[in-house]
């Protein structure tokens, strides 16, 4: 298989490395050093290369982290980071519906 | 009930200790994630948007109450208090973490279940009949086929590594409750004039991207020769199904390209080679699988006791009974279908609390059995008669009484993009509002029997194009829109539903599916004119007008 970072890198805005948690799938984000469940704490690139390097950073972490990809992100205007498609907004917010309460 | 033997055990107790060693392995950095995903495919394990996802196959759709019991302890313990149940009679947990699988597994191997073959290019979880070896009109019970399928196919080293999935559908009545035209092979059992028992074989059948309805190829194979006959099939497709693209890889394609008397004449090319083998099914061996299949002590009981008809001046128990009671082979009983599709529900889930409900029910009035249905439902499937309004009114506490079975708001719906990382809109939400837009019983019986289902993507997991009313969610540049097709039907006269007309957006597709039903209403030609007739007769047409008209 293709490595990512291998394939052509187009981003069209704001943007952030996501992936998911090994030992428990949870969401997390690229931070300039490291990991975060928090989006608010994500590096967010706006060019080619700087996406390229933060994938490779993300993707040198086999361990802590499963399929690093690049996901677009919208930012206001007082710098809070938000999900940029439906997707990342579920990733983030998580289901959509109620879920049974435990019993 | 299947008594599984030593052999099996072994089998998935082994695979538990292996695989613990495989997340152990994982968790330390020894396998990168390259090396340990087709591990965890292996046991039906997937990560999804939000965690890891474990599905759990549920052979011939038959559980004991123990069974469901460990089911609701999984959920409670590994997961978030419920699982659900899908179209190919598994269930799965959509909250797991990676260091809890190991012990997960190792809690299902304690009742014989697994994940084994629920994901990977091998042949999956066998199907079949939810009212396998109750049903009045039955030729035999298709579990004992489909178990002789689940032996042969489990691990086989030839057929672990296909070009794509492989699933099998088996049935043994005319009506076909199992689906199997959608199947990559679905065998129906038949029996001839000569009074033999053989299996019509169909092939290609499958849905996703391309969808196609399966292709007889033999109209009776001798049951002797059944497995030879399969193990032929799947030569031929694993010699020439294509490994160069993903999406042309199914068997469905292959007999498309191929054609099918090409397919058909290697086939039996093939079979000629092979039949009468190590594969010839002897009398004895059939016998052997059957014996293990245990079945109730069934009282003598007339039908139609007296505590029926004390009830039936209760409305909500006739309605509930009239949608979800069905006829028993032996007299005095019944089979019950468990709804689980309660307004604003998720199709198919159910909480840890109601597997131990049910698990109880089933002990007291079922014999400890249950079954799960390819429309995501569960079914007690030895209930005594006189024991209906009793079970209804223990059913109807544990929200498990919606009496909507066969009805619209019996909705076959995929978790869509709420949970799953292939989707592009979500089903759930969809399935939720039209259940309460339909959820009046009155109207829902006006309406009268008609299946949807949603699918949040093309890889159609809630079988779209076989839906009366199909709906398939797409993505429109970043926005999620529904494409609807009507007239697909899953059952033995198997068709393709066809295109209504341009995608809606989410907030107008309940809106669409009224004034679809509307249109029928008005148009059907008598009340026992089901929906599917009445698109059969008219076409589109007449709901693309409607539809369109204001939009």
């Amino acid at each position: 298989m293709t490595s990512p970072l291998q394939q052509k890198i187009k981003i069209a805005g704001p943007s952030v490395v996501t992936a998911n948690r090994t030992h428990d799938g949870v969401v997390i984000w690229r931070t300039a050093s490291g990991w975060s469940t928090a989006l608010a704490d994500a590096a967010v690139v706006r060019i080619a290369d700087e996406a390229r390097a933060l994938l490779g950073a993300a993707l040198a972490d086999d361990i802590g982290a499963v399929g690093p990809y690049i996901a677009p992100v919208e930012i206001a205007a007082d710098g809070t980071i938000s999900p940029g498609n439906l997707r990342e907004r579920i990733r983030v917010g998580g289901v959509t519906i109620t879920l049974p309460a435990m019993a | 009930m299947y008594a599984h033997d030593e052999l099996d055990r072994v089998l998935v107790n082994e695979r538990v200790t292996e695989f613990r060693d495989q997340v152990r392995r994982r968790l330390s950095g020894e396998l990168t994630e390259d090396e340990f995903k087709s591990l965890r495919l292996m046991n039906g394990i997937y990560l999804q948007l939000h965690a890891y996802m474990l599905r759990i196959a549920i052979p011939y759709g038959t559980l004991s109450s123990a069974q469901m019991r460990k089911l609701a302890y999984v959920a409670r313990r590994f997961d978030r208090g419920y699982g659900h149940f899908t179209t190919r009679q598994n269930i799965q947990f959509h909250w797991h973490k990676l260091a809890d699988l190991p012990d997960s597994l190792a809690a299902l191997a304690e009742v014989g279940l697994h994940g084994i073959q629920t994901s990977g290019n091998c042949v999956r979880n066998i199907t079949t009949d939810q009212l396998a070896g109750v049903a009045p009109d039955e030729i035999e019970d298709p579990r004992i086929w489909a178990e002789l399928f689940r032996q042969y196919t489990t691990l086989h080293p030839e057929f672990s590594f296909l070009p794509r999935k492989f699933k099998i559908a088996v049935i043994a009545t005319p009506q076909d409750r199992a689906a199997i035209k959608i199947h990559d092979i679905g065998v129906a059992l038949h029996r001839n004039a000569a009074g033999e028992t053989g299996f019509e074989v169909m092939v290609g059948g499958g849905l996703g991207r391309s969808p196609f309805i399966a292709k007889v190829i033999n109209p009776f194979v001798p049951r002797r020769d059944i497995l030879s006959y399969i193990e032929a099939v799947l030569r031929v497709y694993n010699q020439y199904g294509r490994r160069d693209n993903l999406f042309k890889a199914r068997i469905k394609i292959l007999v498309h390209e191929l054609g099918v008397a090409k397919f058909t004449e290697e086939v039996e090319a093939e079979f000629r080679q092979i039949r009468g083998g190590a594969l010839a099914l002897d009398d004895e061996v059939v016998a052997d699988i059957a014996a293990r299949f245990s079945y109730p002590a069934y009282e003598k009981l007339a039908d139609a006791p007296p505590e029926l008809a004390r009830a039936a001046n209760d409305e909500r128990f006739s309605a509930w009974r009239r949608n979800s009671v069905a006829r028993h082979k032996v007299p005095g009983y019944a089979v019950v279908t468990l709804s689980l599709k309660p307004t604003g529900g998720t199709p198919g889930d159910a909480t840890a609390a109601q597997m131990e409900t049910i698990a109880g029910l089933a002990d007291r009035y079922s014999f400890g059995e249950i079954r799960v249905a390819h429309e995501q439902n569960l079914v007690l499937p030895h209930v005594a008669q006189r024991d209906l309004p009793v079970l209804w009114r223990a059913l109807d506490a544990a929200g498990l009484a919606t009496p909507n079975v066969g009805l619209i708001s019996d909705i076959i719906s995929c978790p869509g993009l709420d949970y799953c990382s292939l989707s592009n809109a979500r089903s759930i939400p969809i399935a939720q509002e039209l259940t309460r837009r339909f959820a009046d019983p009155q109207l829902a019986t006006l309406i009268g029997r008609l299946h949807i289902n949603i699918s949040g993507c093309i890889n159609a997991c809630g079988h779209h194009h076989i839906g009366h009313i199909g709906i398939l969610g797409v993505d429109k540049n970043g926005e999620e829109f529904y494409q609807i097709t009507l007239g697909g039907r899953a059952d033995e006269g198997a068709v393709l539903g066809h295109l209504l007309g341009p995608a809606v957006p989410f907030d107008q597709v309940a809106d669409v599916i009224e004034d679809i039903v509307e249109t029928y209403l008005d148009l059907r030609q008598a009340p026992d004119e089901l929906f599917v007739q009445t698109v059969e007769r008219l076409g589109v047409t007449p709901f693309k007008e409607r539809v369109y008209a204001t939009r």
